[in-house]
């Protein structure tokens, strides 16, 4: 764990659910006691959501050995917005799973991640901060304002080249997900077809919650840039993508937010 | 490759959408902006790097004297991963990556975390990123590296 507290700034980073986590909150400040609960609430979570943990929760409910409503309200819950997801998502996001045996199962892991930090968030909101940006491995929830009452600004990690971001997004009370192939190679499969997506190398949704934006990302992943009509009719969000021939396409809704000449 | 029935159909949305909203004029700065989607050619926007350019205090009147320690080598699939920090009046002042791994294998690249952590462990001090997006895979070992090394300046 790396933390710094002064009177400006408190930050944290630490490794947790597969990424790091790191967060920086601008006065007003909170009790360092709620960053503590804020962490162990994310491991909370990872505990009881992962797919590699056999004594998870997720993982019980996977070899039924434990029914979906005796599990916790947070399963429960977890478990209806991946449903809710694959259906206004034709499919391209779908958390579900098909077991050997005919049966189903659930990997909520593309769930979890965002709706985890936007609770981390919601937690900071509650004792009093306002200002403040929490990061999951390049999934954001960016809340009020940097210093001078200015926008938090997000760069977009270009896909090809380290060393440079293909845009910059200027966003205050809003999530920012991106979903690309350049680092976890293959790791996005449309759920529909089984074969790893093609036509996009970076997706990059703008929207008011992080665990939807996350899952819209990789949805109009898979979707590839079809997809982009289908985005531009959900309501508050907005998106910014890179194709694999280094095209950048984004919807109306990404004018607000792209800063010019930067 | 660009498929080419996708941006059709996106164009004819378009221009229904643009007709239904009317919306605000085209910007001129940007190359093929349309109404609902805009889409801008090969290397037009790529910017510069967010990654922060402090240098660890260095002469210039400056007395406090700047510390380098280095982080363990943690190996990663992609590679080894290692950091070294730079610590001035007990103060964190610099995070360098020594060792990232590079290149791009099988689709998979893993050298982009650097920029994210180095901002994090540090006030951001690019004037124009405060936060990037992008996904991240070595990020847990560059943790790791950079938690021992701090452990070691008495600063974890």
């Amino acid at each position: 764990m790396i933390a710094t507290h002064d009177a400006e700034a408190i930050r944290r980073v630490e490794p947790l659910m597969g990424t790091t986590v790191s967060l920086d909150i601008r006065p007003p400040l909170v009790s360092p006691d709620v960053i503590d609960d804020v962490f162990d609430q994310l491991r909370d979570v990872e505990a009881r959501f992962s797919t590699y943990r056999p004594d998870s929760e997720i993982s019980r409910l996977a070899r039924d050995e434990v029914r979906e409503e005796d599990c916790s309200l947070d399963v429960r819950h977890v478990r209806a917005a991946c449903d809710h997801l694959a259906q206004v998502t034709g499919g391209a996001f779908d958390a579900r799973r098909r077991r050997a045996d005919g049966g189903g199962t659930l990997d909520p892991s593309g769930f979890v991640k965002g709706w985890a930090i936007e609770e981390a968030a919601w937690r900071i909101d509650s004792a009093g901060g306002r200002n403040y940006w929490i990061n999951a491995g390049g999934d954001i929830v960016a809340r009020g304002h940097a210093e001078g009452g200015r926008p938090w600004r997000v760069g977009i990690r270009h896909p090809d080249r380290a060393d440079r971001v293909a845009a910059v997004l200027a966003v205050s009370d809003r999530a920012v997900a991106t979903s690309g192939t350049y680092e976890r190679g293959a790791h996005i499969a449309d759920p529909r077809t089984g074969l790893a997506p093609t036509g996009l190398s970076s997706v990059t949704v703008v929207g008011p919650r992080l665990a939807f934006t996350d899952a819209y990302a990789t949805a109009l992943f898979v979707m590839g840039l079809d997809g982009m009509e289908w985005l531009s009719r959900q309501a508050d969000y907005a998106a910014y993508v890179i194709t694999d021939d280094e095209r950048t396409v984004w919807t109306e809704g990404m004018e607000r937010y792209l800063v010019r000449g930067a | 490759m660009l498929p080419k029935r996708g941006l059709a159909a996106l164009a004819i949305t378009t221009v229904a959408l643009v007709l239904l909203l009317s919306f605000k004029t085209p910007d001129a700065t940007l190359q093929g902006r349309t109404g609902t989607v805009a889409v801008v050619e090969p290397g037009t926007p790529s910017t510069a790097a967010p990654r922060a350019t402090a240098t660890p205090t260095a002469g210039t009147g400056d007395a406090t004297a700047a510390s380098t320690i280095d982080g363990p080598v943690v190996s990663t699939r992609w590679g080894p991963v290692q950091v070294e920090i730079v610590v001035a009046a007990g103060r964190l002042e610099d995070v360098v990556a020594l060792q990232l791994p590079t290149g791009r294998h099988s689709g998979e690249i893993s050298s982009w975390s650097e920029p994210i952590l180095r901002e994090a462990a540090l006030q951001a001090q690019s004037a124009d990123i405060d936060i990037v997006s992008g996904a991240t895979y070595t990020s847990d070992a560059y943790a790791r590296s950079l938690q021992a090394a701090l452990d070691q300046a008495g600063l974890g």
